[in-house]
């Protein structure tokens, strides 16, 4: 039986079922410090004086650092890292660890207590006193922009880069200067607080005589850690062993390279002792980084028939303070996918990047796209109201390959999509929610003049994973590579133990890994143990973000297992003395074609292989092979949406009642977690939608920065959820696998705010700002009302 | 206090919290922080047989009392039914809210024995999760009920 495509049960959950799984919180190390972060309290100031005497005198306090402290240590190497230099020009003040003379956001560390329990280092980090000069703070993007004040002093202004992506600039102005139909909108993606349910954390433990140490992070990117360990805190990168534990979700909050971590590792290896913190959930609303924080102008150029013929976008995007490790590249992840799955003559984008002094944003779940294809999606059903057709025919008239199959094809954004089938999955998708059925009722309800509107959103999304070619991301100006790393090899006694560069957080590697190897080696799931997450143990790796770890990493764990299968049958020939090119390999055994009977399983050959008794000439010992695999392509998942929402209008309450997914991500390894997979990425859209966003007062101050204020959804608030899949395999790895971890929030805060739009729709309502609070749309309604005399 | 079955005492400071006193006193792990409101429920434990959130609590309050934690609900012969569910359902990911939804689910059959989806989505609105939209731990829930656990 095959293992791939199997719903299998997750190997990873006992342990985690149980509590026996170790997140870095649960690891506890003798002599351990407890490090107290003194946090700005303000957005932009000059730190006039640091009173750490009060701190100092308290029981159990070890130390008091400041960041002038810590500078005159000598501890810093190099800046923490901005890896997507986006232009030669960018601005990209220095960002250190502790700041020195002036705070730039709210949560920025100025000082940090040593002490001997968690209690008692929170207390210090409180007793320390910071006198603050303030300056004027740059509160949000119009701020940014006005530049009435800047977010740094050290620089003239909040302009941080302007990126342009303009492949034909006289095809895009006769596109809108020939259009029939034009369509601008203008929408805001608010600032969105990741909130991984585990907060960051992390415990450094050195070894003071022999010059090693070890990072445990709640990380998802362990190997790109290390090797920024290495340039900012100036330890060689030799001696630096990180470890990611059990990691309580990421969402890309955790893929940073953040100040408390270089604290950690500087402070332990200076001091000899195990130094670790662990992050709370308030102050993480300004320590880890934020998503979103846009403001995007879309126009459209259509046909009379409404066909497209341009695309025209621009982009100001929220940096916050400081570059943190991909900052300035989130907006451009998302630029290629601003025509989405439309076939689109001409296009265009342009982005700049503005400072403020508000907590850096940087990649959250989808990073660029979901940004982007709420763009599209949403100026799509602004166009299809322009035309006069339904939002499913505005679709149909302008996917790519006409709905139909295609392979290969390139773009007006110059990236080629590997392959698409648009119109069944959109097809299945509005037969699995019944769309017709759903129309007929909010017709009733229309006419009846009902108070709660039914309103129904489409979103037909693609996305760019795969996370990438590493010429692509040179191309880009990108810092690293996109490849991934595998190790594949059988034991003495034929269990099979795989090495993986990527880092799971919960997507299930080990049951997936295992999938593959199983199918490859025809040996048992059950026998294939999956290593990682401990750069001790796999050296090279680049982790997991973008919806990369099976498009890149699971494709290199199948190609090593061709390859250990390669050199097993030529030991196999020889033990069998038979012909190699004689030999087949069918159900974990190698056989003369023909006579199946005589076989040798590949078990009995990895013996063979250690033992190295006999042994063609030639051969070395052991049955390992590696492969680092380098995508020829991005992978493009894509998928039909339709949200269900039930708008009071006379509350202006919204109630998500149903929601349909088809999502097409290639070949699926493990039905049961792309199924998982697409549920969680729904619900942190719709969360988007509906709930969730930073509030910032005029200061710079966050207004919500706890999870009773800032509106996490609970199970009481979101539906079940109907799924389905189409499979078009991609043409960008032999597998056809794609990837699936962002898909679903990629897909759903468009079909949501769609939904919404459409129940508004006879009130004359176009758009609301997300989230579409009881507040903003009965607003909006109010509004509707007294203007037009209302709507039913 | 009693603590998965074994009588556990130790000298803390008055204002040590019932979760802090698990984790860093007894080094029962499993029970796990996510927030400092109490608002996400990761930290749930049984008290006397009802789901309470441990950093709500402080350790002192409740000497005497009988507390269960995750690791105190499978057995020699395997996972917890509720256990058993969530993994057949698929009703977790990273792993770091399930001990609490675990706890407060298992709680909440004690109390209604055969929910419906309304009720174990209100039941559960203590404990958030930000990786499976709810949708396999509702399930698992009610595969749990279904199953008589
Ligand atoms: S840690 Fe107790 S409710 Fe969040
Ligand atoms: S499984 Fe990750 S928070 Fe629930």
């Amino acid at each position: 039986m095959s293992a791939i495509g199997t719903p299998m049960k997750r190997r990873e959950d006992p342990r985690l079922l149980t509590g026996e799984a170790k997140y870095v919180d649960d690891i506890q190390v003798p002599g351990q410090l407890w490090m107290g972060m003194v946090r700005a309290t303000v957005a932009h100031a000059t730190i006039a004086a640091i009173d750490t005497s009060a701190a100092e005198a308290m029981d159990g306090v070890f130390a008091v650092y400041t960041g002038a402290d810590l500078q005159e240590m000598g501890l810093w190497g190099a800046p923490l890292p901005c890896a997507w230099v986006v232009t030669p020009d960018m601005a990209n003040p220095a960002h250190y660890p502790t700041a020195v003379d002036e705070v730039h956001h709210l949560g920025e560390i100025v000082a940090v207590v040593l002490a001997d329990s968690r209690y008692r280092a929170a207390d210090a980090a409180e007793a320390v006193v910071v006198d603050y000069a303030e300056l004027a703070a740059v509160p949000n993007l119009d701020a940014a922009m006005a530049g009435a004040a800047v977010a740094h002093s050290s620089l003239s202004t909040n302009h941080a880069y302007h990126w342009p992506l303009v492949p034909d600039p006289d095809a895009l102005e006769a596109a809108f200067a020939n259009a029939a139909h034009t369509v601008t909108a203008e929408f805001v993606q608010q600032r969105l607080i990741p909130a991984a349910m585990e907060p960051r954390g992390v415990l450094a433990v050195p070894s003071p005589y022999g010059g090693d140490i070890t990072l445990y992070s709640s990380t998802q990117v362990p190997h790109i850690l290390k090797v920024m360990v290495a340039a900012t805190t100036g330890i060689s990168e030799a001696k630096i062993r990180v470890v990611a534990p059990s990691v309580g979700g990421g969402f890309g909050a955790k893929l940073n390279i953040n100040p408390d971590e270089m604290l950690a590792v500087a402070l332990a290896h200076r001091l000899g002792r195990p130094v670790r913190w662990t992050e709370s959930r308030t102050e993480a609303a300004g320590s880890t980084h934020q998503g979103r924080g846009q403001h995007q102008r879309i126009e459209l150029a259509a046909d009379a028939g409404g066909k497209l013929l341009g695309c025209r976008v621009h982009i100001d995007a929220d940096m916050g303070a400081y570059m943190m490790l991909i900052t300035p590249g989130v907006p451009l992840l998302g630029s290629f996918l601003y025509t989405g799955v439309y076939d689109v003559p001409a296009f265009g984008f342009t982005c700049d990047g503005w400072f403020t002094n508000l907590t850096p944003t940087d990649a959250y779940r989808g990073a660029g796209r979901p940004e982007a294809s709420y763009a599209i999606e949403r100026a799509m059903d602004l166009l299809a109201a322009e035309v006069g057709v339904g939002p499913d025919e505005i679709r149909r008239r302008n996917f790519l390959g006409g709905g139909d199959r295609f392979e290969n094809l390139t773009v007006a954004s110059t990236l080629v999509f590997d392959s698409g089938h648009y119109g069944p999955n959109l097809d299945r998708a509005l037969e699995l929610a019944d769309y017709d059925g759903l129309r007929a009722e909010q017709q009733r309800r229309r006419a009846a003049g009902e108070p709660v509107q039914l309103g129904i959103g489409l979103c037909t999304y693609v996305e760019i994973c795969g996370l990438a070619p590493s010429r692509a991301l040179g191309g880009l100006n990108y810092g690293a590579g996109g490849w991934e790393h595998a190790v594949v090899r059988m034991l003495p006694t034929g269990k099979v133990e795989v090495v993986s560069g990527s880092t799971p957080h919960g997507q299930g590697h080990e049951t997936t890994w295992s999938q593959i190897v199983a199918d490859k080696l025809g040996i048992d799931p059950a026998d294939v143990t999956v290593l990682h997450s401990d750069t001790a143990i796999s050296p090279l790796g680049l982790d997991t973000y973008g919806s990369r770890s099976l498009a890149v990493g699971g494709v290199a764990i199948s190609m090593a297992c061709d390859k250990v299968v390669d050199k097993a049958k030529v030991i196999a020939a020889h033990l069998m003395e038979a012909n190699v090119d004689d030999l087949v390999f069918e159900n974990g055994a190698f056989s003369v074609a023909g006579t199946p009977a005589a076989s040798t399983p590949i078990q009995a050959v990895a013996f063979a292989a250690f033992t190295a008794h006999n042994l063609p000439d030639g051969v070395e010992p052991n049955l390992q092979e590696q492969v680092t695999f380098d995508p020829p392509n991005f992978a493009f998942p894509f998928g039909t949406h339709v949200a269900v929402v039930e708008v009071d209008t006379e509350t202006g309450g919204v109630r998500l009642v149903g929601y349909t997914a088809v999502d097409d991500c290639g070949t699926q390894i493990n039905p049961l977690i792309v199924e998982g997979q697409v549920h969680g990425g729904i619900v942190q859209g719709v969360a988007q939608a509906l709930w969730e966003g930073v509030h910032y007062d005029e200061d710079g101050i966050i207004k919500n920065p706890s999870l009773m204020d800032y509106l996490v959804p609970s199970a009481a608030e979101v539906p079940s959820i109907r799924t389905d899949s189409t499979v078009t395999p991609s043409t960008s790895n032999p597998l056809g696998v794609k990837g699936v971890g962002e898909a679903g929030t990629i897909g759903s805060a468009a079909a949501v705010m769609n939904a919404i739009c459409d129940a508004l729709s006879p009130f004359g309502i176009a758009d609301l700002p997300m989230p579409a609070s009881p507040q903003t749309v009965w607003r909006a309604v109010e509004s509707a009302r007294a203007t037009t005399g209302g709507a039913s | 206090m009693t603590v998965n079955g074994q009588p556990r005492a130790a000298e803390v400071e008055p204002r040590t919290l019932l979760v802090h006193y698990l984790r860093d006193s007894l080094g029962l792990t499993g029970t796990n922080i996510g927030c400092d409101t109490s608002s996400c429920g990761a930290c749930t434990v049984h008290v006397d047989g009802e789901a309470v959130k441990s950093c709500t609590v402080l350790a002192a309050q409740v000497a005497g009392a009988e507390v269960t934690t995750i690791e105190g609900l499978a057995t020699a012969d395997g996972l917890h039914p509720m256990q058993q569910a969530f993994m057949d359902c698929h009703g977790l990911q990273c792993g770091f809210c399930t001990p609490g939804m675990v706890m407060a689910a298992t709680s909440l059959l004690r109390e209604h024995p055969n929910p419906t989806e309304d009720e174990v989505r209100l039941g559960l609105e203590g404990n958030l999760c930000r990786c499976t939209g709810y949708h396999n731990i509702v399930k698992a829930v009610l595969a749990c009920a279904g199953g008589g656990a």
